[in-house]
């Protein structure tokens, strides 16, 4: 279609104009603002005890999410893509089953079933806290993350299909070791791309862990928690406006990563 | 040496081996052939361990290994499709089998250069599978089979997916290594031509079953039915009779070809035709016939011969086939 | 008779070679096959306790005082009223996101301008944010301190701002590989027929795109209706003015009134779960009429 030179620059100039008042000025807005105060100004805001405690908290939910969804997710890519068995529909529906569920309907369904009112509420008793404690906040991060190392890997398995792992056996390697060195290293880039999926997730995540959170400053408020509460309950926006940069340049980061792994990703 | 005995395999309905028998002896070059779905492919992958048999059983060099695992077979296997461990440099690809043995380094790494060597592909050493042509990756997959000193190679169709010319020289190349290795070596292909090449027994399969079993001169001459005649070669229909089209002889009078004929027992008898087409390929003519009734066949004669039969389009020659007692014996007429 | 055929060498020596074959291995030594459905049941114990038992929790709840008790629940005039918010929204957001994130693709494939690149790698970026960093980034322009004293802050404006920004890369993403790989000849074609530009988009490019384009805006629905981190600030959580069901239901559960919350958690499932299921029943009919057509 060729179009004139007036009709491409009016949609090129509705297109970035679209753009640039819905992500671009804000986004350049709240670094002036962050920034605007000097960088001591950044950095003091963002090494408060409780800043701190929620950068540990929330590298410490990815640290424990990550390796349980490279586990689960390859042993459920490798169920769905080698495995014939009834069922397979069902999983398939399963593993989709978290993209459509709002973050606080996970959380609405966390507490209900793992609070102290709910179907699991005699853990709590036993003093084994789920909700409004680590194990719920990660709990609510894994459902969140599921499908996306299942989703990322499960493809590439497709496609390496199963010739190079049968040609591992007859060469003397164990199902264990055609596992280790053939299958894992043919998923790799997949694999991290899952994973770098999961941790944007996993620190972002805002929505189901503010359900099943006491969010306590300094004890049990991830990153995100903390942009809220000092926004709402501290009206300190310019420590909002600081945790969210350092969210932000978190994202940025992922982000990066993500294109680099795309690229590798189709040329290997 | 490896002996299948009353192999079955079923996919559903599916008869993929139908009570196989077959005995492969040792050091032989041994094509499996057959048409796509004759279960060639399943009777070695059978052997290899890569498909579990619903009944019968296995034995390679005096084992039963029915039951053993791919990894205990002592086997080496080359995929059509090269199977090449993408992620890892020519060389760790050869060296994947000893590695997983725990040979010494020393060990590994001069067995891996002599393998190298032996298929051509010195130098290549630290290319990865992408940076290889198709011929030359096969070529790597076999030095990685043989590094483990496998009882016997089993390869699945392992010039399929290469192109002509380059399939001819794997070929060429395949028999040299077999003469020089003498690994028992058992190939399937449903290319006739390049059983015949390459071989030295060849067993016949058509769904599931084993057709016949011999050397290539005896199958190509004494084919055990219509089946194996016409798999292995072109042929004609001659009076109802399997015929090859150089084994027809053509005569411009009904009755020196009935005359000569007459010698021949068994035979199909003189058949009239009428000439549709003389086409010179080099040294062989093909003169492609028509009868009476619309049957239509071809005959391969010499150059010397078509210029001393002088033939032309629309001429009327009375063909016969040339072929001694032993066919007729195999072939009992067939009426149309 | 040098011929050996397949019947007589099966007939004349299955009996004595057999007699000579070694023995049988034990079969217990066959290669073990237990490992395939202990890791299929490891893994489906998994996704049970992890995704479904939480959902089930959720839906016995919700019917805790029978279907009457759901229902009342469900038509809650607040609760009513947040869910009609939260479609009406997300209804609304979903056609802007057609409209601009077709346009925006457009302009990325057939457009070239310096820093493309930029702009490319900018549509992703609502992805990558967390989406409470998108509340607070949205605010910083169109909150209380408003640079350009544009005050969206607790309105139904703002919640349209919000949404639009999560769900922009849907359509884009999902009509720019479309476009890269459509077949400019037709459109040529087309135009060589005498069609205008405009009858060219409509009667050519539009039905090429249509599939990636209602899914890509069906998928921006699902995720706008279920949205709360980045409508929990700018929304202002209005009941029956500006607050979206999600927000609704987060009052329900402080206020310790599970089974509301419960209900209108179903009720805002199953909206997402028609959505997807629609949007699968075309898809796959659209791809069964481009197979249809090869």
């Amino acid at each position: 279609m060729k179009t004139s030179t007036g009709a491409r620059l009016g949609l090129r100039t509705i297109a970035l104009g679209y753009l640039v008042l819905l992500i671009a000025v804000p986004i350049v807005l709240i670094l002036v603002r962050t920034f605007g105060e000097g960088i001591g100004a950044f950095l003091e805001s963002i090494r408060t005890p409780a800043a701190i405690s929620a950068l540990n908290l929330s590298l410490l939910i990815v640290a424990i999410v990550v390796p349980l969804n490279v586990l689960f997710g390859v042993a459920t890519a490798l169920a769905l893509v080698r495995g014939r068995f009834r069922g397979r529909g069902v999983i398939q529906a399963v593993v989709d089953l978290p993209f459509a569920v709002s973050p606080i309907v996970v959380g609405v369904s966390l507490i209900l079933l793992w609070g102290a009112d709910g179907w699991f509420g005699g853990l709590e008793r036993l003093g084994f806290k789920v909700i409004f404690g680590l194990p719920g906040m990660v709990i609510a991060t894994l459902f969140v993350t599921l499908p996306f190392v299942v989703r990322e890997v499960e493809p590439v398995l497709h496609e390496i299909g199963t010739e190079q792992e049968q040609a591992a056996s007859t060469l003397g390697a164990s199902t264990w070791q055609t596992f280790w060195r053939i299958t894992l290293p043919a998923i790799r880039w997949g694999l991290t791309y899952g994973v770098v999926l999961t941790i944007a997730r996993a620190l972002g995540e805002f929505g189901a862990v503010i359900m099943v959170s006491s969010g306590f400053p300094g004890v049990s408020q991830t990153l995100t928690l903390l942009v809220h509460s000092r926004y709402i309950d501290d009206h300190n926006t310019y420590g909002a406006y600081a945790a969210a940069t350092l969210l932000m340049g978190l994202a940025v980061v992922t982000l990066l990563g993500m294109t680099a792994l795309d690229r590798k990703r189709r040329t290997t | 040496m490896i002996t299948v005995v009353d192999a079955r395999k079923n996919y559903g309905d599916f008869a993929a081996l139908d009570n196989v028998t077959l005995d492969i002896p040792a050091g032989s070059l041994t094509a499996l052939l057959g048409p796509s779905g004759s279960g060639k492919s399943t009777l070695l992958r059978s052997i290899a361990g890569l498909e579990q048999l619903d009944g019968g059983r296995i034995v390679i060099g005096g084992r039963d290994v029915t039951g053993v695992a791919p990894q205990k077979r002592g086997i080496g296997f080359v995929f059509q499709h090269y199977a090449a461990f993408k992620h890892m440099t020519v060389r760790d690809n050869v060296a994947f089998g000893l590695t997983i043995r725990k040979r010494p380094k020393a060990e590994i790494a001069r067995k891996v250069d002599d393998l190298l060597e032996i298929v051509g592909l010195d130098g290549f050493q630290h290319r990865y599978p992408a940076q290889l042509s198709g011929g030359q990756r096969q070529r790597m997959a076999l030095a990685r089979a043989l590094a483990v000193d496998p009882e016997v190679l089993l390869l699945d169709e392992p010039f399929g997916a290469l192109d002509a010319k380059v399939r001819a020289d794997l070929r060429q190349w395949l028999r040299r290594l077999h003469d020089e290795v003498h690994v028992t070596t058992v190939l399937v292909t449903h290319d006739q031509e390049e059983a015949l090449d390459v071989a030295d027994r060849i067993a016949v399969l058509n769904k599931g079953r084993i057709e016949q079993v011999g050397d290539p001169v005896t199958l190509y001459d004494r084919p055990a039915n219509d089946f194996v005649m016409s798999f292995l070669g072109s042929v004609a229909r001659l009076g109802g009779q399997l015929v090859r089209p150089h084994d027809i002889a053509l005569d411009r009078s009904r009755e020196r070809a009935e005359a000569l004929d007459a010698r021949v027992g068994g035979s199909p008898g003189v058949v009239e035709a009428v000439v549709e087409r003389v086409v010179r390929l080099g040294f062989e003519v093909r003169i492609d016939l028509r009868t009476d009734s619309g049957v239509r066949f071809a005959a391969q004669v010499t150059r010397a011969e078509a210029d001393a039969l002088g033939l032309a389009d629309g001429e009327t020659v009375y063909a016969r086939a040339t072929t001694g007692p032993d066919a007729a014996e195999l072939h009992p007429a067939l009426a149309i | 008779m040098t011929t050996t055929t397949a019947s007589v060498r099966r007939d004349d020596t299955s009996t004595t070679e057999v007699a000579s074959l070694p023995p049988r291995p034990d079969p217990s030594r066959r290669r073990p096959q237990l490992g395939r459905p202990l890791g299929v049941g490891l893994v489906g114990l998994w996704l049970s306790v992890l995704v479904l038992l939480p959902l089930a929790a959720l839906t016995v709840t919700s019917l805790g005082d029978g279907v009457g008790g759901f229902w009342d629940a469900v038509t809650a005039p607040v609760a009513l009223a947040s869910l009609r918010v939260t479609v009406l929204v997300a209804a609304l957001v979903a056609v802007v996101n057609a409209v601009m994130g077709t346009l925006i693709a457009w302009v990325l494939v057939r457009d070239e301008f310096p820093g493309k690149r930029i702009v490319n790698a900018l549509i992703d970026l609502p992805f990558a944010l967390p989406t409470i960093v998108a509340s607070i980034v949205l605010l910083s322009l169109y909150g209380p301190n408003s640079p350009i004293h544009v005050h969206l802050n607790a309105t139904q404006p703002g919640l349209w701002v919000a949404l639009a920004f999560v769900t922009l890369p849907f359509v884009v993403r999902s009509v720019q590989p479309v476009l890269i790989e459509a077949d400019r000849e037709v459109e040529e074609a087309a135009a060589s027929l005498g069609a205008s530009n405009w009858t060219t988009f409509r009667r050519v490019v539009l039905p090429t795109l249509a599939p990636a384009l209602i899914s890509g805006t069906g998928l921006a629905f699902a995720r706008a209706i279920g949205e709360y981190g980045s409508v929990v600030l700018i929304g202002g959580n209005i009941p029956r003015k500006t607050q979206v069901a999600s927000q609704y239901i987060q009052q329900q559960i402080e206020i310790d009134r599970p089974l509301n919350a419960a209900a209108v958690s179903v009720a805002l499932l199953a909206i997402a779960f028609v959505t997807l299921f629609v949007l699968r029943v075309f898809a796959g009919r659209s791809q069964r009429r481009e197979e249809d057509a090869q």
